[in-house]
């Protein structure tokens, strides 16, 4: 589903470069849960850029669902993203003039799909925001905000999904509601799960941990309780 | 399509929360079409006007007309052209109300026949019209009067007037006579007599300016053109001048295409104006949506779509502005004529013009695209990224090529756009290139303000000065964008100011001083002695006295008149041809001429007269000197050399002539002579004119007084006009103002909150604001102001050739105005932050 190799990512700063992410490298399959741990700073914000298209690497290859990301056009990783990822990120970014509802539907019409404001609807059902849907971004909690960003992730059914600290802003309880809802949508969607977390708890829940320190893979375990859950709840 | 719903449907809800500021864009089209649509609908009346009412300004089908009797050999020729005809001798001739004694110069007619043939008459009784075409025949003296001329002397139909040796009853008052204008009813009010009666007035004589006319109509349909075709060759040969209804037409609205043609640029900058409006506020706006635009890359939009959405935006906005000006403009448009009426010869019907109309709508959608897509542009380039990492930095991934052909659009459009409104290429180009250049130095200035702001930084300042003057050049800073936008806004203002200064100032005749106010006219070689005596016993000056000879050019070089004016590729004016030449003859320059070339006037000693020239006519004639000029002086041929050029100062005023003959040449031929004096006061004057209608029927008396007072007048409705266009080029520059610093307000919220979260006080913030924004709007100001006094120097210089003396008043005034405006629009916006809980702004939700 994901496969990376030799990811190295450097800035030009102050003259000389820097190198922020070196020769990183892995393989994902379909449904896999995965979480990238590491302290602040190592680079887990950039591998994760790099492996959903939002960035170019300076050396290295990134195939999402056995399309290599690397030679694309900015447009045509766009297109990539609209077919096969969903996003969710630690701010939210929800469109602030942009209703829950309509937030939900931009990736539906986006592609043209007729009748999406029903799927939408339901997915907001689905993430107990049935009624909030007219509300706009700054009506709503932080909370609520993350779960209709949820419900917009999942929106067009994507294979793939990444979530850059997804509760990094949110206070520990509804943290914990977020959480759930994140693991049960993507069970039911069969979505495989790339996780950026400095939470160590959050990344125990999934079923292979990839620590990074200094842009440097320093480990790469697969959780066997969490790994077997996943097994027996398929 | 189904993208295409999806831009529409985005474009709609993203621009819920932002309409109160794309309608501030909108606001910045709307004043700059309404001006367009006004003036370019009021030309287009106006041009209908001419086409419909020309024949009425003509009153006939053809009009023949010499300065002399038409040649007695044309006579059965011209009897046959038609049976319906009129004639009629014209003449300027003081004229006198016995009653009061009251004496004027007036443009007598002396008329047979049913014209006016087409158009009204309007007389008071309307059954004077009838009385005077039957008394003619009978030999009744009769005339009918201008209404301005009997107002003048109290007058009524039943009085009489005296023209020359005769006196007439007035039979009726003359409201209106098809071809003249209210305003040269006012210079030169007309008196109708019976032709048949001309002779005995005694006022035409040898040398006299007599006008001879025939006025024929003929059946409708008939092609006037082709009928005289074949008599052009006679008729030019007996200097027998022939107009038809074609002709007045294409005259007529050339004219009046160089007054609307000004107007046409005025406001074209007004809408520039607007255009600058619309980059500067979309540009801010496009900072503000950087981040929902990221949001939507990462959901996967393509760059055009995210680029498309905010098109659909600015362009729906525009085509509101654009209706919205339309409207205005047709409102305008409708009000003008009544400004302009008084000096029009004809009335402008009050249609609303659809093209107009439908023009500005078209040009105010394509103005906004054009303008916005700009700065939307950099759209395409925003990155994804942004989702995870708020504070990128811009995109510089190189310039952007695309940027490159949107300027080359809008420097083409600009230059179109200005030929379409002037069409004049020279003028066009030199539009173009001037705010070209224009744009490149307020760039440089704001980009240099910037760079040494940052390099020479006053650390040791105050802490106020300090933020206010960091804010200039820190990341997200609006500098350059707003020295841009409201320097060229100063500048197009600026320059509009002084052009029209400059403009008003060329035909402003001073009236003051030791400046000649009246003007003897027709003075026969014998009554020379007389006029003068009769001048000097008033105790008046002779400020002026020179002799004048009417001749026709014949040939250049050999070449005759009617050739050089069938061969096109001559490039000589055949006006300059064509005309009546008034030429004096003395061996000197007088005060009001410089020697630009060769020698004053002199007398061969071959015999044949060297002449000067009036420089910029030696263009026009396309000569040179050392070339030789054949005159028909009334008759006899003339062999002249051009002997010389002068520059003459035509707003002098002085009898002043294109052409100078030298002394020992001219002596013998039919002339008359000009006498200038100065009269203190209206008793004199109208002692004086009794005097001479007494003693010297023939010789006119024009009183310039009156004339500089009329066309005071009409430079008042000019530039009442200019002036009220220039209002709304000033309102949409103020406009541009508001909505840049409106929309710059969205940077600044931010960073000012926290500072007053960290405890800055009100006064302090509300003074960095004013250090920053003071700081721009004095530096945008004065570099306009620079430029507009280079530009308006630039069209003094080369334009108008008329030396330019700045105003420095009004600019001082101007620069003051713009710096105080920006700081208080800038400190406005910033109280709006003072009010509102820090917090709400640190959650994200300032909208
Ligand atoms: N545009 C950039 N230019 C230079 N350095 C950068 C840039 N973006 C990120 N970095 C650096 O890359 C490193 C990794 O950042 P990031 O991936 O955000 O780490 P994490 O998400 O693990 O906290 C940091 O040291 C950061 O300073
Ligand atoms: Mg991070």
């Amino acid at each position: 589903m994901l496969k990376v190799e030799n990811l190295t990512k450097s800035y030009a700063s102050g003259g000389r470069d820097l190198t922020v992410l070196e020769a990183v490298s892995f393989e994902l399959q379909a449904q896999d849960t995965f979480a990238i741990v590491g302290p602040s700073g190592s680079g887990k914000t950039t591998l994760l850029g790099l492996c959903a298209g939002l960035d170019r690497a300076s050396a290295g290859s990134v195939w999402l669902n056995g399309i290599q990301l690397d030679d694309l056009s900015e447009d045509q990783r766009a297109a990539v993203r609209n077919e096969h990822v969903g996003f969710i990120f630690q701010n939210f970014q929800l469109l602030p003039s942009l209703t829950a509802l309509e937030n939900v539907l931009v990736p539906l019409e986006l592609r043209g799909v007729r009748g999406g404001t029903r799927t939408a609807q339901e997915l907001l059902e689905r993430v107990g925001l049935g009624g909030r849907g007219h509300h706009y971004p700054t009506q709503l909690s932080g909370g609520e905000q993350q779960r209709v960003s949820l419900a917009r992730a999942f929106a067009n059914r994507p294979k793939i999904l990444f979530a850059d600290e997804p509760t990094g802003n949110l206070d520990a309880d509804t943290s914990a509601t977020v959480v759930e809802l994140l693991f049960e949508l993507n069970r039911e969607a069969g979505t495989t799960l790339v996780l950026v977390t400095h939470d160590l708890e959050l990344a125990a829940r999934t079923q292979r941990i990839v620590r990074i320190k200094g842009g440097s893979v320093v480990s790469d375990t697969v959780n066997q309780e969490s790994a077997e859950i996943a097994r027996l709840s398929s | 399509m189904s993208n295409f719903l999806f831009i529409w449907r985005m474009a709609w809800r993203d621009s819920r929360r932002s309409r109160s500021r794309l309608l501030l864009f909108t606001s910045a089209i709307v004043l700059g079409i309404a001006a367009l649509v006004g003036i370019n609908g009021f030309g287009d009346n106006l041009a209908r006007s001419i086409d419909e009412q020309a024949r009425e300004l003509v009153g006939a089908d053809l009009v023949l007309s010499a300065s002399q009797p038409f040649d007695s050999t044309l006579q059965t020729t011209l009897r046959r052209l038609g049976e319906r005809r009129s004639q009629e001798v014209a003449f300027a001739s003081l004229v006198q109300f016995p009653k009061g004694q009251g004496v004027r110069l007036a443009q007598v007619r002396a008329l047979t026949g049913g014209f006016p043939y087409y158009g009204e008459w309007l007389t008071e009784p309307g059954s004077a019209v009838a009385a005077f075409r039957e008394a003619g025949p009978a030999g009744q003296r009769v005339a009918l009067v201008d209404d301005a001329l009997l107002a003048q002397f109290a007058a009524r139909p039943g009085d009489s007037i005296k023209v020359g040796e005769l006196t007439f009853r007035i039979v009726g008052r003359v409201r209106k006579t098809p071809g003249q204008s209210g305003f040269s009813a006012s210079v030169a009010p007309t008196v109708f007599i019976p032709r048949e009666l001309v002779e005995q007035t005694g006022l035409l004589q040898r040398g006299s300016r007599v006008q001879y006319r025939t006025y024929y109509q003929f059946a409708p349909g008939t092609n006037v053109d082709q009928l005289i075709q074949p008599l052009t060759a006679r008729l030019d040969q007996a200097n027998i001048d022939s107009d038809t209804v074609a002709e007045r037409k294409r005259q007529t609205g050339r004219s009046f295409t160089n007054v609307t043609r000004f107007l046409n640029l005025v406001a074209f900058v007004a809408l520039l104006l607007g255009c600058v409006g619309v980059a500067s506020a979309v540009s801010l706006y496009v900072r503000e949506k950087v981040a929902a635009v990221a949001v939507l890359r990462c959901l996967g939009a393509s760059g055009w779509q995210a680029v498309l959405i905010y098109l659909l935006q600015t362009a729906l906005m525009g085509l509101l502005g654009a209706i919205l000006g339309a409207a205005l403009g047709t409102g305008i448009q409708l009000l003008l004529p009544k400004v302009v009426e008084g000096f029009l010869p004809v009335t402008v019907s009050v249609a609303i013009s659809w093209s107009a109309v439908a023009e500005g709508i078209v040009t105010g959608v394509f103005v906004a695209v054009l303008f916005a897509l700009l700065p939307l542009l950099s759209i395409r380039r925003v990155s994804p990224l942004r989702t995870l990492r708020a504070s990128l930095e811009e995109d510089t991934a190189g310039p952007d090529p695309l940027r490159g052909v949107v300027y080359g659009l809008i420097l083409l459009f600009i230059t179109g756009f200005a030929y379409l409104q002037t069409r004049d290429w020279k003028l066009a180009l030199g539009f173009a290139g001037g705010l070209l250049l224009t744009f490149g130095v307020l760039a440089g200035v704001g980009e240099g303000l910037r760079r040494l702001v940052r390099r020479y930084f006053p650390s040791s300042w105050s802490y106020v000065w300090r933020q206010g003057l960091a804010n200039l050049y820190r990341p997200n800073n609006q500098t350059l964008l707003l020295t841009v936008s409201i320097g060229l806004g100063v500048f197009l203002l600026a320059t509009l100011y002084l052009l029209q200064g400059l403009l008003l100032s060329q035909v402003e005749i001073s009236s003051t001083g030791g400046q000649p106010n009246l003007v003897l006219f027709d003075i026969q070689s014998a009554q020379r002695e007389g006029v003068t005596q009769l001048v000097k016993r008033n105790g008046l000056p002779v400020l002026q006295e020179v002799p004048v000879v009417t001749m026709r050019l014949s040939a250049i070089n050999g070449r005759s008149a009617a050739e050089l004016k069938k061969d096109t590729a001559s490039g000589v004016s055949k006006g300059a041809l064509g005309r009546e030449y008034r030429v004096t003859y003395r061996d000197s320059l007088i005060s009001s001429e410089t020697l630009e070339a060769g020698r004053p006037p002199f007398l061969g000693s071959d015999g044949i007269p060297r002449v000067s020239f009036d420089d910029g006519f030696t263009e026009r004639l396309k000569i040179k000197i050392g070339d030789t000029l054949t005159f028909n002086v009334q008759g006899a041929p003339l062999v002249t050399i051009v002997g010389g050029t002068r520059t003459v100062d035509w707003s002098r005023v002085q009898t002043n002539f294109l052409v100078v003959f030298p002394n020992g040449v001219l002596e013998p031929a039919p002339q008359f002579h000009v006498l200038l004096t100065r009269v203190p006061d209206n008793a004199t004057l109208a002692a004086v004119q009794r005097e001479l209608v007494t003693n010297f029927p023939n010789v006119s008396a024009i009183d310039l007084g009156l004339i500089l007072q009329t066309l005071d007048e009409i430079l008042t409705k000019i530039s009442f006009v200019i002036r009220f266009m220039a209002l709304f080029s000033m309102a949409t520059g103020l406009l541009v103002l508001v909505s840049s610093v409106v929309v710059s307000r969205y940077q600044r919220v931010r960073e000012s909150v926290l500072l007053r979260t960290l405890g800055a006080s009100r006064g302090q913030i509300l003074r960095i604001t004013l250090v920053e924004y003071a700081l721009l709007g004095l530096l945008a100001a004065v570099a306009g102001l620079g430029l507009a006094v280079m530009a308006a120097w630039a069209l003094g210089a080369f334009v108008f050739e008329v030396a330019f003396v700045p105003q420095i008043g009004p600019l001082l005034l101007l620069a003051i105005l713009t710096t105080a405006l920006t700081a208080i629009i800038g400190l406005l916006n910033s109280r709006d932050v003072l009010t509102r809980p820090p917090l709400e702004v640190l959650r994200g939700e300032v909208s």
